[in-house]
């Protein structure tokens, strides 16, 4: 009898799954467990109060990311609080033999970048990380979860933790994006369209045509956000830009055993006529550049869209979501966002600081100044994409624009070191979060969008549609 | 490990109204910067806090009518945003022993559950209810029943709902499944056995 067929995360599950525990949960195997000094030294902690030793330190790695100076990664770092916490990550992954990514590696960056770089992230694997945007992975077709401190401690002690199986939403975008649209403005059209709890209990699978052209990295852009649409696992199948990507990188098999790799990769891709539990369709066509307005993801508007007006909706939660983000935000209801004058352009984070992020920004900046009055940032997201931009004199066209170009962490996409906004700044950002006091200063205010949309910001010194500023036509 | 069965808190409330309250409004992520949770309380909503003070007002939890909570009280996606536990770690370490609110974001009630925070929902109606019960008469003590799936206060019951898989462990006494883990480890080498990419590397 030939089984039904599945799609990728049924077959993932299925390959990891250890055994039923009491509470009906899965006692599920994680493959590849991401470490950084944020949320793993109260678990190692905890291991150590309990007498555990870690189960596999050979399917740990270890980076450090958010609270890493970008101006000069040179320690010891001026903050105590922060000197402490990578000292101690360093300490436990010496004491436990876990691979470390450091400053001194060349490797160094955020965790969502270094497991892809390393090919460490592969396909039909299971990832967990004590962060949110672990979503990132799922990029590979892996299974990748976001997991708190008391999971870190039980897949340190176990490589397993207990997880309720999730249900499968197929998003197809079809078609193509028009000019100036990228893979940002796919997911903050989507998180608009479907709700920032749209996804709770679900795992996003995304495909279609858009998807099957998109590069690896925009994939991750993707993937990485679908926790702000309540997902807490997003992925894409695995094909051969996905093969073409690992090819070559220093954790993929080689020789024959490269070739064993990939037929078993492809072997979890969904298959035709496979079951989803929901299926949404989008048409590329139909996403504009988007930029938000308000205090949570889904709150985005076109570039060309005016500020929602609450006296235009009778539905009574949307009506004080808009009023409580519209005087958090100090925006007008009905005012173009397009115009809006912006102090800070920060153009970064695990979202969107690869290297394409900064050449296709490049393409466009050469010869462009930052407006002045702009405070402008860009910080690569791993010192592998600091070294490349370099090499390809990307970083001397940010430089020559009137951007200041750091060393590689998650800087301002939430401000646990010394890139902060002040006061009530407003920051055009390329991150994943515009939460009230997100960058750093409690009254600080957020407006996620595109790599070349903040670079419009930045030399507009206002919300600006790139499209124009850069006579953008074609993608 | 024995852990405690947790079937009833018993407390006063304290509301926190709005859907969409995130990780990073619940405890800033400046307050990460720590090696251990402890002291983590001080920093529960502490940006909220400063906003309506500076506004003139007081906040719930530096109401002193409040002081004591047991039983905190929201809306709809309670938790969304950052994975971090330091958000229901510092609830706890406020004090509270439960969450009420209409819905939850995955981590967060995951994180919850594991370190015996039950989160519960309750309809919208029987939330307006509650809140303007323990407004009214902060003394109230409100009793949220895992077993009899209510919640109860003044002489009022709502339902209450609750994933079944974590109704249970909270209420047989196992939240945190660190033990239970541990337990499989013979059945996790089979499993990863079967697993090419977790082979340890030949060096």
């Amino acid at each position: 009898m030939r089984t039904p067929p599945r799609n990728l995360f049924d077959k993932v599950w299925a390959a990891h799954a250890v055994r039923e525990l009491a509470s009906g949960q899965t006692q599920l195997l994680i493959g590849t467990h991401l470490i950084h000094e944020v949320t793993s030294p109260q678990a190692f902690a905890m291991l150590k109060d309990l007498g555990l030793k870690v189960a596999m330190p050979h399917r740990t790695f270890a980076t450090v990311d958010h609270i890493v100076p970008t101006d000069r990664q040179t320690e010891p770092f001026s903050d105590p609080l922060a000197d402490a916490m990578i000292k101690a990550l360093r300490k436990n992954c010496a004491e436990h033999g876990i691979t470390y990514f450091d400053l001194a590696s060349g490797r160094q960056g955020i965790v969502h970048m270094v497991g892809p770089e390393q090919g460490i992230t592969q396909p039909g694997t299971t990832i967990a990380c004590g962060d949110s945007h672990t979503s990132t992975h799922g990029a590979f077709g892996a299974i990748a979860l976001g997991i708190g401190t008391s999971q870190v401690r039980d897949v340190l002690a176990t490589q397993t933790m207990a997880l309720g199986r999730l249900k499968v939403r197929r998003i197809n975008v079809e078609g193509k994006l028009g000019p100036g649209v990228y893979a940002k403005d796919v997911i903050l059209h989507l998180i608009r369209t479907l709700g920032v709890n749209g996804g709770t209990g679900f795992a996003y699978e995304y495909g279609g045509a858009v998807f099957d052209r998109f590069s690896m990295e925009e994939r991750m852009t993707v993937c990485n956000m679908s926790i702000e649409g309540g997902a807490r696992v997003g992925y894409v199948n695995p094909d051969e830009t996905t093969f073409a990507y690992l090819k070559g990188r220093p954790y993929s098999p080689t020789g024959a055993a490269w070739d064993e790799a990939v037929t078993r990769w492809r072997a979890f891709a969904s298959e035709p006529d496979c079951t989803y539990d929901d299926v949404v369709t989008i048409q590329g066509a139909d996403i504009p550049p988007t930029v938000t307005w308000g205090i949570n993801p889904g709150q985005g508007i076109a570039i060309t869209e005016t500020i929602p007006d609450p006296a235009k909706t009778k539905e009574v939660d949307e009506k004080a979501a808009i009023v409580e983000a519209l005087a958090y935000m100090k925006l007008t209801a009905g005012a173009p966002i397009k115009g809006t004058k912006i102090d800070v352009a920060f153009l970064g984070s695990c979202t969107n600081a690869r290297l394409s992020d900064f050449k296709e920004v490049a393409k466009y900046l050469k010869g462009r100044r930052v407006s002045p009055g702009v405070k402008a940032i860009a910080v690569p997201g791993s010192q592998i994409v600091g070294k490349l931009c370099a090499e390809l004199g990307i970083d001397r066209v940010f430089r020559e624009a009137g951007f200041d170009w750091r060393e590689a962490g998650c800087s301002m996409c939430l401000a646990m070191n010394p890139d902060k906004l002040v006061g009530d700044q407003l920051c055009a950002s390329s991150s994943n979060r515009n939460f009230k006091g997100r960058q750093g200063s409690p009254t600080g205010r957020t407006l996620l969008m595109s790599p070349l949309m903040v670079a419009a910001a930045a030399v507009a010194g206002s919300v600006a549609d790139a499209r124009e500023v850069f006579g953008v036509t074609q993608n | 490990m024995a852990l405690a069965k947790i079937t009833s808190i018993t407390g006063r409330g304290l509301a926190v109204p709005g859907n969409d309250i995130d990780t990073d409004r619940i405890i800033p992520a400046r307050f990460l910067k720590a090696i251990t949770f402890d002291g983590l309380g001080e920093g529960l909503f502490f940006d909220a806090r400063q906003a309506v003070a500076a506004a003139g007002q007081v906040h719930p939890l530096d109401d002193a009518r409040f002081r004591g909570a047991k039983i905190l009280i929201s809306g709809a996606n309670f938790g969304c945003g950052s994975s971090r536990e330091h958000a229901p770690q510092a609830i706890q370490k406020s004090g509270f022993r439960a969450v009420v609110a209409e819905s939850y974001a995955e981590i967060f009630f995951g994180n919850s559950t594991t370190i015996g925070l039950a989160c519960v929902s309750s309809d919208r109606a029987d939330i307006t209810r509650l809140t303007a019960a323990v407004e009214a008469n902060p003394a109230l003590d409100v009793t949220v029943d895992l077993v009899a799936r209510e919640i109860r206060f003044g002489g009022q019951t709502a339902q209450l709902t609750m994933r079944d898989s974590a109704r249970d462990a909270l209420v047989h006494g196992r939240w945190d499944p660190i033990g239970e883990l541990l337990e499989g480890a013979e059945a996790v080498l089979a499993t990863a056995s079967k697993l090419p990419y977790l082979a340890v590397p030949q060096k």
